[in-house]
């Protein structure tokens, strides 16, 4: 028995096959640990308080609950949440779509003195604490009176994102001059050529740039805690956070809400896994 | 007056980055700006400005005990949380890179809990952790293990973090996969033909190769370990630090300074030292990043 394996090690191929069903094994075995939270978070939303309290936990729940989905729902005013929340990501959406891709178009296509040092600002605003601009920008928004409206949330988006502006930029900077060029001797202005040539390019980077905002309006927790006082204009993530110190340890209802509240970025996730995979690629394989 | 085409050009520049640069001032360098004055004032949102130069630093520095368990905190959760998940996220990113069946598959299951990120992140794993009821604890009763309280003893609650980061390690996975792919084969090859075993490929090949794209995410990843604030709030419930103040970091100190006591002077000049702090961290890698940082020439993509 040996003998035939020593013999088959020999072969660069068996090895390499070795090698790799190595690899999936120890993949496989990354996975369920990766997954098992999950399963967790899904049997503990079906179960009722009981079960989950006993001594040991059992892994698939005895009784389906789905009513705690229902009655999570009506504890806290969750629709309201839900609604508040999507009213924040369209302005996100949009915001950041339109702004940065009108931005990152001057820093790709155009010539202007300071150019470069003011996209080295660009980056560099990437290593600022939150905290520190945090604190003033709540003084400045008290003077204006914007707290507790959705306003710091909106506005500050349509100016653009340094990560978005950098993203656009390396699209951009792909698509090749000579399209540029020639719409110009036709006498297009730049203004034009960003409307009706460099949009409709770009469409799967702008898409990827929605994507990730949509995402980081849903989770954007830190903003709303510290924005919004009045419950009716709370977000799912805050109302999330409430909805914790109200129900203390019940952990199936509090895993029902948590779940539903993942349930549009999962979504979008599995639908368009590409555009999260390449989004990090751009990032990724251009530094250095 | 007719333009050059040259300034014609710069011109319109201007008017698309003018968004940003409006922004910029309104919300980032004009606060900053101003932030730094406040830090040398006893500003707190209602009174005037008093002009009190070093004195919130001093306090700082000298008689407040809170501070510097803060600080700590935050110390031991970047130096325990930055090298795990760079090791993580590259190990993850080779063992996909080799494996070639369902590497798709992969890739979406690790990638799926940076999805899952949140509030209802916190909670999951505020509900893993559970002594009595929570996954982490029933597993390691297999084993024989007493898990300990996690959230609930003081040592334990950051390296509780830290595990609950190293599940969503899959975000800077993709980073060193899309590095990865750019490594030209023909130096796998020529090293098999010297023969070369795994490891060696590993540690001479692979690493340096991927050394500039580490070296960026372990500045990126200071930067954002440093600020550590939502995941402490949520699972502490918002108000005390947990555990003997555990949980409490830097910029939870922050917060709570800020808008509980409204003590805003002082919450500016901590903000300013972080900043001091995550820039000395910053130029400090830079300056020892040509010991180990290999920079391939420009025929690398």
């Amino acid at each position: 028995m040996i003998g035939v394996l020593r013999e088959k090690w020999k072969s660069r191929t068996f090895r390499k096959n070795f090698g790799r069903s190595i690899v999936t094994l120890i993949l496989l075995g990354g996975s369920i640990m990766i997954l098992s939270p999950v399963w967790w978070m899904i049997s503990t939303s079906l179960k009722d308080m009981q079960e989950i309290m006993h001594y040991p936990p059992t892994w698939y729940p005895h009784e389906i609950h789905w009513d705690n989905y229902v009655k999570a729902w009506k504890a806290a005013n969750f629709t309201r949440y839900t609604l508040n929340t999507l009213f924040l990501a369209f302005f996100g959406v949009t915001a950041n779509v339109l702004s940065n891709s009108f931005i990152a178009y001057g820093f790709a296509k155009t010539r202007f003195p300071g150019r470069k040092i003011l996209f080295g600002i660009v980056l560099g605003t990437m290593m600022i604490p939150g905290f520190v601009t945090m604190i003033p920008r709540y003084i400045l928004f008290t003077k204006l009176g914007w707290i507790n409206t959705y306003l710091p949330l909106i506005v500050p988006g349509f100016f653009g994102n340094a990560f978005f502006i950098f993203l656009l930029r390396q699209f951009y900077m792909s698509i090749p001059n000579e399209l540029i060029e020639a719409a110009m001797i036709d006498g297009a202005s730049h203004f034009y050529i960003w409307r009706k040539i460099m949009i409709p390019l770009a469409k799967p980077a702008i898409a990827t740039i929605a994507i990730f905002a949509f995402n980081g309006k849903w989770n954007d927790f830190v903003g709303p805690l510290l924005y919004l006082n009045s419950e009716e204009l709370y977000t799912i993530q805050v109302g999330l956070h409430h909805f914790k110190g109200q129900v203390a340890t019940q952990w199936n209802y509090l895993m029902a809400a948590s779940l539903m509240a993942l349930i549009p970025v999962v979504a979008i996730f599995f639908t368009f896994q590409s555009h999260f995979i390449e989004g990090m690629d751009v990032a990724g394989s251009s530094k250095g | 007056m007719k333009l050059s085409i040259r300034k014609r050009e710069a011109l319109a520049g201007f008017m698309f980055v003018a968004p940003y640069v409006f922004g910029l001032i309104a919300f980032v360098a004009g606060p900053m700006l101003f932030s730094l004055y406040a830090s040398f004032t006893d500003y707190n949102i209602t009174s005037q400005f008093n002009f009190i130069g070093l004195e919130n630093y001093k306090h700082m520095f000298t008689k407040d005990q809170l501070f510097w368990t803060a600080l700590k905190n935050t110390l031991i959760f970047v130096v325990l949380g930055v090298p795990s998940y760079r090791i993580a996220a590259i190990t993850l990113s080779i063992l996909l890179n080799n494996a070639i069946r369902g590497m798709r598959v992969f890739r979406t299951i690790f990638y799926l809990p940076v999805v899952m990120s949140g509030v209802a992140s916190f909670l999951l794993w505020m509900q893993l952790f559970s002594p009595s009821s929570g996954l982490i604890n029933t597993v390691l009763g297999w084993f024989g293990i007493q898990g300990p309280a996690w959230l609930y003893d003081p040592f334990w609650t950051k390296p509780a973090l830290v595990i609950m980061g190293l599940w969503a390690a899959g975000g800077n996975m993709l980073l060193y996969l899309a590095r990865l792919k750019g490594i030209p084969q023909q130096l796998y090859e020529s090293a098999e033909i010297d023969g070369a075993n795994v490891f060696q490929k590993l540690f001479k090949i692979t690493l340096p190769m991927l050394t500039p794209i580490i070296f960026f995410d372990i500045i990126t990843g200071m930067i954002g370990a440093f600020q550590v604030f939502q995941s402490a709030y949520v699972m502490t419930g918002g108000t005390s630090g947990g555990p003997m103040n555990s949980l409490l970091f830097y910029n939870y100190y922050l917060w709570n300074k800020a808008f509980q006591t409204f003590d805003m002077g002082y919450a500016t000049a901590m903000s300013w030292f972080l900043f001091v702090i995550i820039m000395g961290a910053t130029l400090f890698n830079l300056k020892f990043s040509n010991k180990w940082v290999y920079y391939e020439g420009a025929d690398l993509e």
